[in-house]
């Protein structure tokens, strides 16, 4: 008997050395910048919502599409000239930041509200705004509700994880109205529970609101406040403490901003390359250094407009006039057109 | 009944037998009726006539396996054959339809396809490879669940021979493992290997989403083996293991050789059912973001044309999920019937 | 001198000592890197936070709770919540269990077969699934709080949730919740309670009869009492996964201790301090349950005589 057990406690040592070698495995250094590591690997790794509809969704074919998804693809052309060498990835709003902080993905492009905490604490850093937005309620037409304090009593639906939850728990505090969060982990959920009654409000980015006003079985019944609850600016997001990788991913986002201003798209930036306006051939890099000082080409901006088009191609194609969801522009027009799009030059 | 067989009853006879041999159960009888009426009644008017099918069949492709490149189904196919095929086999000669010598070499058949198998979806070695982040929906579903359980296998039972062990440190190292994950929720042990693992990692070393997935299914699954293991191993009886140490075996040879093959043949209905409950699980990879069946469906459910079909969606997940389960259920059963299970 | 590896205590002393030694070492690198790691974000390790502003709102306030109390207060009120959940499920899914089990084992035939429909597809399905289902298909698409459906005059069921007599009221997460657990629980109790009567000797059945018992009679004073013997064990391990499944509560919005965990968890990336929290706090509930049954069990067995 004695033997016996001797046997199994040797046996039973195996687990542990099973684990204690599983956690010596590959250990090599990755130093430089992120941006050589995606070069050299071939593709671009990007994190998203993928269940947003208009910022990020898997179509029926398997491929990814929405605003934050092209902000990837862009990226990828401008590294690879081919804006389908990036690998997304789902990441819901809880491990976003992780994700981001331990490599897992190279950018965080998954409508993520820029503030001041998620800036200076969390090891990230936010590019360029590649949406604004802010944070609104939607109620039913019919329920006579005007403003926050006719929520009194009343339930609202959040996603969880979110800017929004936040900062509708201040504005109530600031008001003193009593309310019932009702919170899900899954936007889709918020607006299904909303849409059969179970919340007199939910409350979201207006952008959100009002793509998925659409989608309700009867839009006109419901009515977005025009109460702005907060500013959202939605802006990818990378690791800290990789300038080159930054300048990139934030130089990309003008470029598609600055194209459209200049009024490149993805039409006619084959022939505007010889165009006269020197403000369009630097972009476009025919005159000038601005590419190779980056890591990239000079012609970078071609590739990128020429494959996912300038930012308000990418608009009316995900969010716009284009898509199903029929967005008006708002402040997301350019700045010269009554909006507060405005993007440094490239000079 | 079987005696009678040249006295079949006749439909009243049956009735009166079965369904109103006294008050209560024709009342029992009449009120069930009701109940399955208007339940039939109103689950056919649904799918007949309000629900929209269509978000099924526009994406059956990604239900099944995901973003898997089109090109490549072929490779999906024929391991889908090869399983088949096994399966076939071994139904064959479990059911003695096929000779018994097939037996000796079928465990070595289903060893070697697991690699094969995932070399097909996988890729490298000369095809060309398809990245874990591609396969998505029910194919990852049964891929987290195979690899997964037989993962788990050898570390649960390693676990539960530790836990049997005299030496108290091994003895008590196991004991806190298996009682510490027991007493969790599956989603909080999914929760740490999403997003706590790699903090225990170095910097360099990270794992694979699909990976750390696997890795919390198995650091769950390990425990609950371990203890359906220690129960076979409880169940060998001592004369076993002395008729071993007469025969000059040693000790480390007696548990591989006697106990364990004994042991585990007496928890094949536990390891199956406990299968069944992996595969059920693996929907909670959904909450930490992976896109198996449950996940996919959810990303489904944001097509701006089908936003709101999720009655249609989680419906017929559920009914893929059902058929998995009830057929193993059912082979389960037929195998512990086979075994003779208990009548030993 | 027998050498010492002769000795027959040496082995299992090395034995012992490379296992403990090992241990130790993994336990080591792993917090290493965890400390390493945690620098490198800029996290600390700590419990302070729990005295924090908690600054969000909670659905279902069982107790007294507002957003300005510290997340201590936020996760008691979460640790109530799964509290009312687990006693509601576990006594709901037992009564169930008996009712079908017993269902499974009728002379009616027709009661037999939904019995065992009832179990089959129960078991079959995820219950996160389950858990969809009977909150987007069944309670949201109940009438509105004004035509509500009234049951025998005093539950009113509305799509706001059940209200009962004496004040109580159920929101419809709190109701899902508890519906879809012992539904679910209440598939696998009924094929412990049906396994369990079976192994009852057919003797015991026919000396009941013989002393004129009635059917019901005759299961409730001679068989459910020796059929216990071989319920509890298995019965007690289905209370211990109601307990851990009431979790899934996040997937439709039930703020329980998960739930407010994982709030809290995002608010303050505190990880580590938030695992550990509800480590213990589901430990503990484990714990308290299955001595519980164990106290019961010891009452229910045969004493040596």
């Amino acid at each position: 008997m004695l033997k016996l057990k001797r046997g199994l406690s040797l046996l039973a040592t195996l687990p542990l050395v099973f684990s204690l070698s599983a956690c010596a495995g590959q250990i090599g250094g990755s130093g430089g910048s992120l941006l050589d590591t995606i070069k050299s690997r071939g593709k671009l790794i990007c994190g998203v919502s993928g269940q947003l509809p208009g910022f990020s969704y898997v179509k029926s074919n398997g491929e990814y599409a929405g605003l934050d998804v092209d902000v990837c693809r862009a990226i990828a052309a401008a590294i690879f000239n081919d804006p389908n060498k990036v690998d997304f990835r789902n990441l819901n709003s809880k491990e976003r930041f992780t994700a981001l902080q331990t490599g897992e993905v190279d950018i965080l492009s998954r409508n993520t509200t820029w503030s001041m905490s998620r800036d200076t604490s969390i090891g990230i850093k936010f590019t360029a705004v590649v949406f604004y937005d802010g944070q609104g309620i939607m109620v039913k037409k019919n329920s006579g509700i005007q403003k926050l304090e006719d929520l009194k009593g009343k339930s609202i639906c959040i996603g969880t994880g979110t800017t929004n939850e936040q900062n509708l728990t201040d504005q109530m505090r600031q008001r003193g109205v009593n309310y019932k969060p009702l919170v899900f982990e899954d936007a889709n959920t918020v607006f299904a529970t909303y849409e059969q009654g179970r919340c007199e409000g939910v409350t979201a980015d207006r952008s959100q609101l009002v793509s998925r006003r659409t989608t309700l079985s009867k839009p006109d019944d419901h009515v977005v406040l025009e109460t702005v609850l907060s500013k959202e600016p939605l802006t990818p997001a990378v690791v800290n403490g990789d300038s080159k990788w930054f300048d990139m991913v934030r130089w990309t986002i003008f470029a598609l901003i600055n194209a459209e201003e200049l009024g490149v798209n993805s039409q006619n930036v084959g022939q505007l390359a010889n165009s006269n306006n020197p403000e369009v051939k630097r972009l476009l890099g025919t005159e000038g250094n601005l590419g190779k000082g980056m890591g990239l080409t000079n012609d970078f901006v071609v590739h990128i407009i020429k494959n996912v088009g300038n930012y308000g191609e990418i608009y009316e194609r995900n969010l716009g006039k284009n898509s199903e969801l029929k967005l008006e522009r708002g402040p997301n027009k350019l700045w010269n057109q009554g909006g507060i799009l405005y993007a440094p030059p490239f000079r | 009944m079987s005696s009678f067989k040249s006295q079949k009853p006749t439909i009243l006879q049956w009735l009166q037998k079965n369904l109103f041999n006294n008050w209560y159960n024709s009342i029992l009888t009449v009120v069930c009726l009701w109940l399955l009426f208007f339940g039939i009644k109103g689950i056919l008017t649904w799918v007949l006539t309000q629900a929209k099918w269509q978000v099924i069949t526009a994406n059956l492709s990604l239900f099944f396996v995901g973003r898997f490149p089109q090109q490549l189904y072929w490779r999906l196919w024929l391991a889908l054959f090869i399983i088949l095929g096994l399966f076939g086999l071994s139904w064959g000669t479990f059911t003695k339809r096929l000779p018994r010598q097939m037996n000796s070499w079928l465990p070595f058949g289903w060893a070697l396809s697991f690699p094969i198998i995932l070399w097909l979806i996988g890729g490298g070695f000369g095809l060309q490879p398809v990245e874990s982040n591609l396969w998505n929906g029910l194919l990852l579903t049964l891929v987290m669940a195979v690899i997964s359980i037989v993962l788990s296998f050898p570390l649960g039972v390693l676990l539960a021979l530790g836990r049997q062990s005299q030496l108290p440190v091994v003895r008590w190292f196991s004991i806190l493992y298996i009682e510490i994950i027991r007493g969790l929720p599956l989603i909080g042990v999914l929760f740490f290997a999403q997003v706590m693992l790699s903090l225990f990692l170095p910097v360099e070393y990270r794992l694979d989403r699909v990976l750390r997935g696997i890795a919390g299914l198995i650091f769950f699954s390990a425990a609950y083996l371990a203890e359906n293991v220690r129960g076979g191993l409880q169940s060998i009886p001592r004369g076993q293991i002395e008729a071993a140490k007469v025969l000059g075996l040693n000790a480390p040879l007696t548990v591989l050789l006697i106990v364990l093959p004994q042991a585990l043949r007496a928890v094949i209905p536990a390891l199956v059912g406990q299968f069944i409950g992996l595969f059920k699980d693996t929907s909670l990879l959904s909450i930490v973001g992976l896109l198996e069946l449950t996940g996919i469906s959810r990303a489904i459910l944001a097509q701006p044309q089908f936003i709101a079909r999720y009655a249609e969606v989680y419906l017929f997940i559920a009914f893929i999920y059902w058929v998995f389960c009830y057929s193993m259920s059912l082979a389960s059963r037929r195998l512990e019937k086979e075994l003779g299970v208990g009548q030993r | 001198m027998t050498p010492i590896w002769r000795n027959r205590k040496f082995f299992p002393i090395l034995g012992q000592v490379i296992a403990a030694f090992i241990v130790a070492i993994i336990v080591m690198i792993l917090w290493h890197n965890l400390i390493y790691n945690l620098h490198r974000l800029g996290l600390q390790l700590g419990f302070d936070f729990l005295q924090f502003q908690a600054s969000f709102d909670i659905g279902e306030t069982p107790i007294p709770y507002k957003s300005s109390d510290s997340y201590s207060r936020a996760l008691l009120v979460g640790l109530v919540n799964s509290l009312r959940v687990i006693v509601f499920g576990i006594i709901l899914a037992t009564i169930i269990g008996i009712t079908v089990g017993v269902g499974r084992l009728s002379d009616n035939w027709l009661v037999r077969q939904l019995a065992l429909v009832y179990v089959e597809i129960l078991r079959n399905t995820p219950l996160l699934l389950q858990l969809f289902f009977w909150y987007f298909a069944v309670f949201l698409t109940l009438p509105k709080t004004e035509n509500q459906i009234s049951l025998l005059g005093f539950i009113n069921i509305n799509n706001r949730g059940v209200t009962l007599p004496f004040g109580i009221e159920l929101s419809s997460e709190l109701s899902t919740l508890i519906l879809g657990l012992t539904l679910y629980t209440g598939a696998f109790i009924a094929e412990i309670v049906r396994a369990g009567i079976l192994s009852v000797p057919k003797g015991q059945w026919e000396a009941a009869r013989a002393l004129g018992f009635k059917p019901n009679l005759m299961l409730r004073l001679v068989i459910f009492p020796q059929a216990l013997r071989l319920i509890i064990p298995p019965l007690t391990s289905q209370y211990l996964n109601l307990a851990k499944n009431s979790s899934l509560a996040i997937a439709i919005g039930y703020p329980d201790i998960y739930f407010v965990a994982s709030t809290t968890f995002n608010q303050t990336g505190r990880s580590v301090e938030v695992i550990l929290l509800i480590m213990v706090t589901y430990l503990t509930i484990s714990l308290i349950i299955s001595s519980g049954m164990n106290l019961l069990n010891r009452s229910v067995q045969l004493k040596e005589r």
